[in-house]
């Protein structure tokens, strides 16, 4: 159905950062009308959500050129859902970075950029076209390289520099990836090069350009074994950003990944025997690299790294309950990074220290803030009934059916790796005596009362979304489902883009 | 025509990836812009070169007669360089920055981030 204001997400946070930038100076004025942008943002997000899973995809073509010769965009059930989940995330950031960033970094303008990287993902989920996404991310990275380097302390530049370097090189492979396919099928829009790709002779070439999808997305996604920019940058940010950061920044492409596999490059085994394999690789070595680790941010880090694997593993599968798999856990763990990086964040603040050798006491100290922190932590282990869960079990299912045994393995060595880690957290820092040469943190009653609201509501907010999506399981599993029937079958999307009946 | 262009766009990645290959900091931005109008150019060539046809449709026909110049690639191209010049002049600054704070031009030295436990 065509509606043009789908494309409102993306109108309203370039709005936002605009309106943003007019109070470059005044901090207070910026950390209002944040959270007050964040807030109609949701609204739009949750209107857009519900008016895509009541009346169906909605479509607009820019400049109202037909498809295939505009601009698509398409609000499709997956893509809304992720619009939506960056949205509840942006609002809990927003709401944290009030009390967390310094003034220092919102005078360097923190806010617009948030607002701008905000933008650029939803016109990734929005676009139905590959070099509109291109542009789309071209937009989320230099966001995420300004709240990189925001700051320019010693750690930052150097992780910055990693992180810039890595993701330029994946934006050329994109471009060259799109050349190629502008050559082989002559069209750009999605739909369009869905239909035609079918058709070309090459099947070389095709599965070159795949493969130059996959190391471009792979980058940008911490994939097995290009993602060795995710540990020496994440912890570098303060916790705000780094929340974002880890919330959205690597899923964005897998979003990517999972359209172009979905819809362009499919049916080919070695394709499919490659992702498994990466899939398992990561899962396996971004587990091991957490184990190792003492820094806080840095173990987080390299879990991401290991859920990426659950997510890639689903793709790698390709049936329709491996793909429910892989978008239930993309829906979880939106959520749960971005609150895992808000409580590291103020565990860091509590005890002084970032290494878990030096915190302690936590649980002693603060038995009720303690269980408030644990259901993100055993939310991302996937302690049933806790959402973590739910996503496994579909992944083991998907990959006993279709006898992939070494995914099962590697997937529930990776729970089990997880699940050690986030042990080891709780034991160094909740049920430890604090050491007594460690610097001591700023205690909790020190913190004013509008800090102590300003930490505590985003967590709160994201650990009942999490809670909702563990005991609400049913809803997010037909939402889930919804969408992976949609993946397998992508006629739905390509008709309504191109018009067709 | 279409054959030095073929030859250039190779140059410019091999040169490139080359220059990505070394230790230093410089070179692998160097090795980065390389690559980047390597790929430009591989959009350029990949819509087909002709010469002297341009994409307008003559008076009183409905569609193309002959064989037109593709004007999608050039748009493609020049967002293309609009983007890689602008993440390109951020790269540059940022390269200065971490050289004046960290004082070398060494990749192999820029290890804080990743030893640390």
């Amino acid at each position: 159905m065509s509606n043009p204001y789908i494309i409102l997400p993306i109108v309203f946070h370039m709005a936002a950062a605009v309106i943003l930038m007019f109070c470059w100076f005044q901090p207070r004025v910026q950390k209002l009308l944040s959270i007050l942008f964040s807030l109609i943002g949701l609204g739009i997000s949750v209107w857009l959500f519900r008016l895509v899973w009541h009346e169906g995809f909605q479509v607009t073509q820019a400049g109202n050129w037909d498809a295939p010769f505009g601009i698509s965009f398409i609000a499709d059930t997956l893509g809304s859902t992720l619009g939506l989940l960056s949205s509840i995330s942006l609002l809990a950031v927003s709401i944290f970075s009030t009390v967390s960033m310094r003034e220092e970094r919102i005078k360097f303008g923190y806010f617009p950029t948030l607002h701008f990287l905000i933008m650029g993902l939803q016109g990734a989920f929005l676009t139905a076209d590959i070099f509109n996404l291109y542009v789309w991310f071209e937009v989320v990275i230099i966001s995420s390289f300004v709240l990189l380097t925001l700051g320019g302390k010693k750690t930052q530049l150097e992780g910055a520099l990693k992180y810039v370097s890595l993701n330029l090189l994946a934006s050329t492979f994109f471009l060259i990836g799109i050349a190629l396919v502008y050559g082989l099928t002559g069209s750009l829009n999605l739909a369009d090069v869905a239909i035609k790709i079918g058709a070309v002779e090459n099947r070389g070439l095709v599965n070159m350009t795949a493969g130059l999808f996959l190391v471009a997305f792979g980058i940008k996604s911490a994939l097995f074994p290009m993602y060795f920019w995710l540990p020496a940058s994440y912890h570098t940010p303060p916790a705000a950003i780094s929340a974002i950061f880890a919330g959205l920044l690597t899923k964005v492409g897998v979003y990517a990944m999972v359209r172009m596999f979905t819809m362009v490059f499919i049916g080919d085994t070695f394709m499919s025997i490659t992702l498994s394999g990466l899939a398992a690789l990561t899962i396996i070595s971004g587990g091991l690299g957490a184990i190792r680790q003492q820094h806080l941010g840095k173990i987080f880090g390299y879990l991401i790294i290991c859920h990426i694997g659950f997510l890639f593993a689903g793709l790698g599968i390709f049936t329709e309950l491996a793909l429910v798999g892989t978008i239930f856990y993309l829906i979880h763990d939106i959520v749960v990074k971005t609150n895992l990086f808000i409580v590291a964040g103020l565990m860091n603040k509590l005890t002084g220290s970032p290494f878990i050798k030096e915190q302690g006491g936590l649980y002693a100290k603060y038995p009720l803030l303690s269980l408030l922190f644990a259901i993100p932590l055993f939310s991302l282990v996937g302690i049933p009934p806790l959402s973590g869960f739910w996503a496994k079990v579909y992944l083991i299912q998907a990959s006993f059916e279709t006898r992939e045994f070494l995914l099962v393995g590697s997937i529930i060595f990776g729970s089990f790796l997880t699940l050690w880690v986030i042990a080891k957290v709780w034991s160094e820092s909740f049920w430890k005596d604090k050491p007594e040469a460690s610097s001591s943190g700023k205690p909790w009653s020190t913190f004013s009362t509008k800090e102590k609201w300003g930490i505590l509501v985003p967590i709160m907010f994201l650990s009942i979304v999490s809670l909702y999506i563990g005991l609400a399981a049913e809803n997010i599993i037909s939402l889930a489902s919804r969408i992976a029937a949609e993946l397998m079958d992508p006629s739905a999307y390509i008709n309504s883009i191109l018009g067709m009946k | 025509m279409e054959i030095l262009l073929v030859f250039i766009i190779g140059l410019l990645h091999a040169g490139g990836l080359y220059m990505l290959l070394r230790r230093s900091m410089f070179k692998m931005i160097i090795g980065l812009i390389l690559l980047g109008n390597g790929a430009n150019l591989l959009i350029f060539l990949i819509g087909r070169l002709v010469k002297g046809k341009p994409p307008v449709i003559d008076e009183g026909l409905k569609v193309f007669a002959d064989a037109y110049a593709d004007p999608l690639p050039q748009a493609l191209v020049l967002t293309a360089i609009v983007i890689g010049f602008g993440l390109q002049s951020f790269a540059i600054i940022l390269i200065k920055r971490v050289y004046n704070v960290l004082e070398t031009d060494d990749l192999d030295e820029l290890n804080s981030t990743d030893e640390e436990l």
